[in-house]
């Protein structure tokens, strides 16, 4: 039955080759940790891309509840933490693969670097890799506020002093960031789209670039 | 194409004859270029790759049920007693702006200079470290940068986080959400409905709205700061005067009117009675200030 279905669209649209092509690749001895225990660190990016898919379903299970307004803000965590069930298992996962995913990023990256892998051909993968670090970093920065408490709203607010000191943008920078005079309810409802709408899009895009590159340039040979 | 009656016709894909075939493509080194046990990603690798996530996911719902996220009191403004600590990851920066050479004239070496330079650099390290060797060992430039940024990152996320307990200690914070947690616990044992969080935001209603002394505080210069209505300037970080008396009593209020307090300037007192005030007038609305308790 499935096998019918798949070969009439497959007939139609002939989809065999996009999926073959990513399925039809051998991975080489000297990154495979079953041949070489000391391999696992090329296991750091692909646990970062774990990572990432958790906290993607996690978010979109937060947002459900989620309200982003500075009356309910607080509540709405408050409910979605102590009051539904298992809420307090999504939004620790959240929390606690927010910081995860910047330390297998780390890791990461310190892997390609020490092993050379940012070399030509490979240099613009190296490039896009750093920006889904700051676009990361960017997520972290954003989804701190989010739960409007009182570490949320002052980290918020001394993170935006800092980058308004910076000499002719920073003015632009904070107007960008805050939306008002002070860290309000313009902010908050900024940063919730920022971190659920532009990043992720951003996010997604950067790991399309950086998955392809891998594709096309395979990984680098060992050392 | 397409439109005859044969039902069995397949479609063959050919290329636009107008595009020039490429010829010199990069190659792409595929498995067969480094011999040695090479295994396919789907599914035999892919299988082992889920067993690594497997693992990292207990670790993850290990600690997710060992230590629930964090949540403190709701965001206040008005709070200045509040020490603000970036997550632990912007830590590096943060302290990086408290040192002398890197803050207030030279801010800018704190905020674009270092940042930029250790960024910068990553972002552009294939263009900078250019040559064909991989080995770190035989890269002795790159590699020492990278081993001198990172234990210049360890040593002020470390020292962050050493000053901020040390200033919890000097002040005797304990941090909100730890607090706020302990409340939750404390209510459960006691079998009281959890501390319902939105009460807190809530504005409280003022006390005896029709006592005379509703109508000295109009006549007070408390007013021009603390709002006709009581509710103080949260951007300005002036407090709301409803719900005072938890704070303060009577002796406490009439201190504060005539010595001020924290960044509220002395003598509001002396000011309000050469607005037409007796102190007669004054005490009353002390005693009427003093009652403003948030409605339990």
């Amino acid at each position: 039955m499935m096998k019918g279905v798949y070969n009439w669209i497959d007939e139609r649209l002939d989809i065999t080759p996009m999926w073959r092509d990513v399925a039809d690749h051998e991975v080489p001895e000297h990154v495979n940790p079953a041949h070489h225990f000391s391999a696992f660190v090329y296991c750091f990016g692909g646990l970062t891309f774990f990572i990432t898919l958790i906290q993607i379903l996690s978010g979109m299970f937060l947002t459900m509840y989620y309200v982003p307004d500075i009356i309910n803000a607080y509540k709405s965590v408050d409910y979605l933490q102590h009051k539904v069930a298992f809420g307090v298992i999504v939004r620790g996962m959240h929390h606690w693969g927010a910081s995860l995913v910047i330390v297998m990023m780390f890791l990461h990256t310190l892997r390609v670097f020490f092993t050379g892998s940012y070399k030509a051909p490979r240099e613009m993968n190296w490039v896009v890799g750093m920006l889904i670090f700051f676009v990361m970093l960017g997520l972290g920065f954003t989804g701190y506020l989010l739960p409007w408490d009182n570490k949320a709203y002052f980290a918020t607010q001394v993170g935006i002093k800092i980058a308004a000191s910076v000499p002719y943008l920073g003015g632009y920078i904070q107007t960008f960031l805050q939306g008002g005079d002070i860290v309000g309810a313009q902010t908050l409802t900024r940063f919730f789209a920022l971190h659920v709408f532009f990043l992720p899009a951003v996010l997604l895009a950067l790991l399309g670039g950086h998955f392809y590159m891998i594709r096309k340039q395979g990984i680098a040979g060992p050392l | 194409m397409a439109h005859g009656p044969k039902s069995n016709e397949k479609i063959v894909y050919v290329g636009d004859s107008r595009v020039i075939k490429r010829s010199n493509k990069p190659v792409a080194y595929d498995y067969a270029a480094y011999p040695g046990k090479s295994e396919v990603f789907i599914p035999n690798f892919l299988l082992k790759e889920w067993m690594v996530a497997v693992v990292a996911l207990v670790g993850v719902l290990v600690l997710v049920m060992s230590d629930p996220a964090p949540l403190g009191y709701p965001a206040d403004p008005t709070n200045t007693s509040f020490i603000p600590m970036p997550d632990w990851y912007f830590l590096f920066m943060y302290q990086l702006l408290k040192y002398p050479y890197a803050s207030d004239q030279y801010v800018v070496i704190g905020t674009l200079v270092f940042p930029g330079l250790l960024f910068g650099g990553l972002l552009l390290a294939p263009f900078l470290d250019t040559g064909k060797e991989r080995r770190f060992y035989r890269r002795p430039i790159a590699s020492a940068l990278m081993f001198l940024s990172l234990i210049s990152v360890i040593y002020l996320t470390v020292f962050s986080w050493h000053h901020y307990t040390k200033e919890l200690e000097a002040t005797g914070t304990i941090p909100e959400h730890i607090k706020a947690e302990e409340e939750r616990q404390a209510a459960k044992k006691s079998g009281q409905p959890a501390p319902s969080a939105g009460k807190t935001t809530q504005v409280a209603a003022i006390v005896d709205e029709s006592d005379p002394a509703a109508q000295i505080y109009q006549k007070s210069t408390c007013v021009s700061c603390h709002g006709a209505d009581l509710k103080g300037q949260a951007a300005a970080k002036i407090p709301a005067l409803r719900g005072v008396g938890d704070k303060h009593d009577k002796a406490g209020l009439l201190a504060i009117m005539k010595n001020g307090v924290g960044s509220m300037p002395p003598g509001q007192y002396d000011a309000s009675k050469a607005q037409g005030l007796s102190d007669a007038d004054l005490d009353k609305l002390a005693d009427w200030l003093a009652k403003q308790k948030k409605a339990q």
